[in-house]
């Protein structure tokens, strides 16, 4: 019976989701796009890391990805 | 809108015109709109004497404030204006968001029963500015209005205030202890003291409609981000009263304001919401900019500033109007209690740190909103965009859409007016937050409510209390030099005795 980690569906932040919002814009303010995507790169990375769980990263990776592509294509 | 909300009220000159002199008014209240009105009313009902002085002699037209939150209908249910609110509102609760033409989630306001108030009602500011004005007439003797009468200048005495008011018929000058500042955005008596409004504008215009037609649309605040059937960035749909609706286009910082305010183009978008069937008329329309801006501290020596003058929002959330009512709630007790010596002037150092955390709240909230409507970078527009696509499969996505967070009462818990508690209360109500409502049953058998029962004095409300703990509450109010009006409310089910 050996739980699966499963990737969050449900708000993490106990109701202060507009706080992380809020500190992730906060975090590009000033930042010109190649910036702000190296800073994205190295949070993914940093938060990945924190994670450390790669089945998690790894369905994180397809649903963000599959919403790229579907976008992508639309 | 009805003919009687349009009549102009009557000027009468003032009586220092004619010659009178020597007066020392307790209390002016500057502006007549909402928020003055309410003060008004409510310093009336604690036996305070005032002169409300307002530049026009009509209530507000046009489109300004519509919805009205729960703690904010509590408050004018104490001043005697709530029921009648209600009675004409569209009451809801229940708000949902859509992206393009998907419904993303809806959330209830009013999850809990059991409470008079409906958690939200939409009732065009000219009804509420009307109703004030006839309960205010209600205390002849405790509150003068004088219509066109604008305030020209000010300043601070040592123990009074000085104001210099211009009429129809010339000017004269009004000595008051003690002057409530609600003149709103553009406050004449803030620019008196020269007091700086600090903010920002936010970079996008909006067109605001508010449209007459038959339609069996749900009484819901509906909102749509990057809608399907108009190429405006988002559109958010209210139900007035009279089968009016409003409805807010987002058109970009870019958009031509004068080709967009076009009847014609009006019309033209107007008909893109409503479909090809439905006849309308376009009541009122106009573009907005909105800004965040306040003061830094509301009270200024003698002059106390409350409402819009005291600080502004955009409107996505409801805060403005709200925010304003509850200043006056907040402020009106304490000043009577000082106007009658049974406080020092140091208790109004409380309305100033309590109301200052509320609009820091409003203006956190409201400034959240707008940037997540109008993101300013390209990378602010990719993030809300993911939020918006994830928004369909993922909860916790949808706590992140922003169309809006919707008026609520600030909690003042930890601030060093409110007294923490000894002891850990079970459930939300901590000390600083508003009471919550629940329905009662009086010893005569008649339904009533918490709300109503405690009104607006001080109220001890006490359970499974044994009649040597009343005695002793008593006893500790008289040790304590208390001159306060103090009630015990005690449930009948814990009734020493029962
Ligand atoms: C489009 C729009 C939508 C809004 N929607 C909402 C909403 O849904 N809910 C909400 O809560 N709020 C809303 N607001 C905000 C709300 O309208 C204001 O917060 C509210 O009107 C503030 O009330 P007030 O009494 O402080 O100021 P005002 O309503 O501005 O009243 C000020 C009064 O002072 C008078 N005055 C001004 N200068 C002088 C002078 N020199 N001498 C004498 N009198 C003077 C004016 O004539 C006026 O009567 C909205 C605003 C706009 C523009």
């Amino acid at each position: 019976m050996s739980a699966v980690t499963r990737l969050r569906r449900e708000d993490g932040f106990a109701g202060a989701g507009d706080d992380f919002y809020a500190a992730l814009l906060e975090a590009h303010e000033g930042l010109c796009d190649v910036e702000s995507a190296g800073l994205n790169a190295r949070l993914v990375l940093l938060l990945g890391n924190h994670i450390g769980d790669l089945s998690v990263i790894r369905e994180a990776l397809s649903v963000a990805r599959a919403g790229v592509s579907r976008e992508g294509k639309s | 809108m009805d003919g009687q909300e349009l009549e102009a009220f009557a000027y009468h000159t003032p009586p220092e015109i004619r010659g009178r002199k020597g007066v020392q008014h307790p209390v002016v209240i500057v502006g007549a709109g909402p928020v003055g009105l309410a003060a008004a009313i409510d310093l009336a009902l604690h036996g305070v004497r005032c002169i409300v002085l307002d530049d026009n002699d009509r209530v507000s037209a046009g489109s300004r404030a519509i919805c009205w939150a729960k703690r904010t209908l509590e408050i004018f249910d104490r001043l005697g204006v709530g029921e009648r609110m209600v009675a004409k509102g569209v009451t809801w609760q229940v708000g949902r968001v859509y992206h393009r033409d998907e419904e993303l989630y809806s959330f209830d306001l009013l999850p809990e029963r059991g409470h008079k108030m409906p958690a939200f009602i939409n009732l065009q500011q000219y009804y509420v500015e009307h109703y004030l004005v006839a309960r205010a007439a209600q205390f002849p003797d405790l509150i003068e209005i004088r219509w066109k009468n604008e305030l020209v200048g000010l300043r601070q005495a040592e123990r009074s205030v000085l104001l210099e008011v211009d009429t129809p018929d010339g000017r004269y000058e009004l000595e008051a202890l003690w002057v409530l500042a609600a003149d709103g955005a553009r406050s004449a008596a803030r620019r008196a003291l020269g007091l700086e409004f600090a903010g920002h504008v936010f970079e996008e215009k909006f067109l605001i409609a508010d449209v007459r037609m038959r339609a069996d649309y749900p009484s819901d605040r509906r909102f749509w981000f990057q809608p399907t059937f108009d190429p405006a960035e988002s559109v958010l749909i209210h139900r007035q009263p009279d089968e009016i609706f409003r409805i807010d286009f987002q058109l970009g910082w870019d958009a031509d304001t004068e080709a967009e305010r076009q009847p014609a183009r009006v019309m033209e978008r107007v008909r893109h919401v409503v479909g090809p069937n439905v006849k309308f008329e376009l009541e009122w329309c106009s573009i907005y900019t909105f800004q965040c801006a306040r003061l830094e501290r509301f009270v200024h020596g003698r002059v106390l500033f409350v409402g819009d003058s005291a600080h502004v929002v955009s409107p996505f959330g409801a805060r403005g109007g709200n925010g304003g009512i509850q200043d006056v709630d907040n402020l009106c007790w304490k000043l009577a209690l000082v106007l009658q010596s049974r406080a020092p002037e140091a208790l109004l150092e409380s309305y100033d740190c309590e109301r200052v955390r509320a609009c820091e709240e409003n203006i956190r909230h409201s400034s959240r909103t707008t940037r997540f409507m109008t993101p300013k970078t390209p990378m602010e527009r990719q993030l809300r965009d993911a939020v918006l696509a994830l928004a369909r499969e993922f909860p916790f996505a949808r706590t992140l859409v922003n169309s809006g967070r919707l008026s609520r009462p600030c909690s003042l818990a930890g601030l060093s007016s409110i007294v923490a508690d000894e002891a850990a209360v079970a459930g939300s109500m901590a000390p600083g937050t508003a009471c919550a409502d629940a329905p009662l049953v009086r010893t005569d058998g008649g339904p009533t409510w918490l709300l109503e029962s405690i009104g607006g004095d001080f109220t001890v409300l006490t359970f499974a209390a044994s009649a040597a703990e009343l005695g002793r509450l008593e006893g500790e109010q008289r040790a304590a030099g208390l001159d306060l009006p103090l009630r015990v409310l005690v449930p009948a089910a814990t009734r020493p005795g029962a």
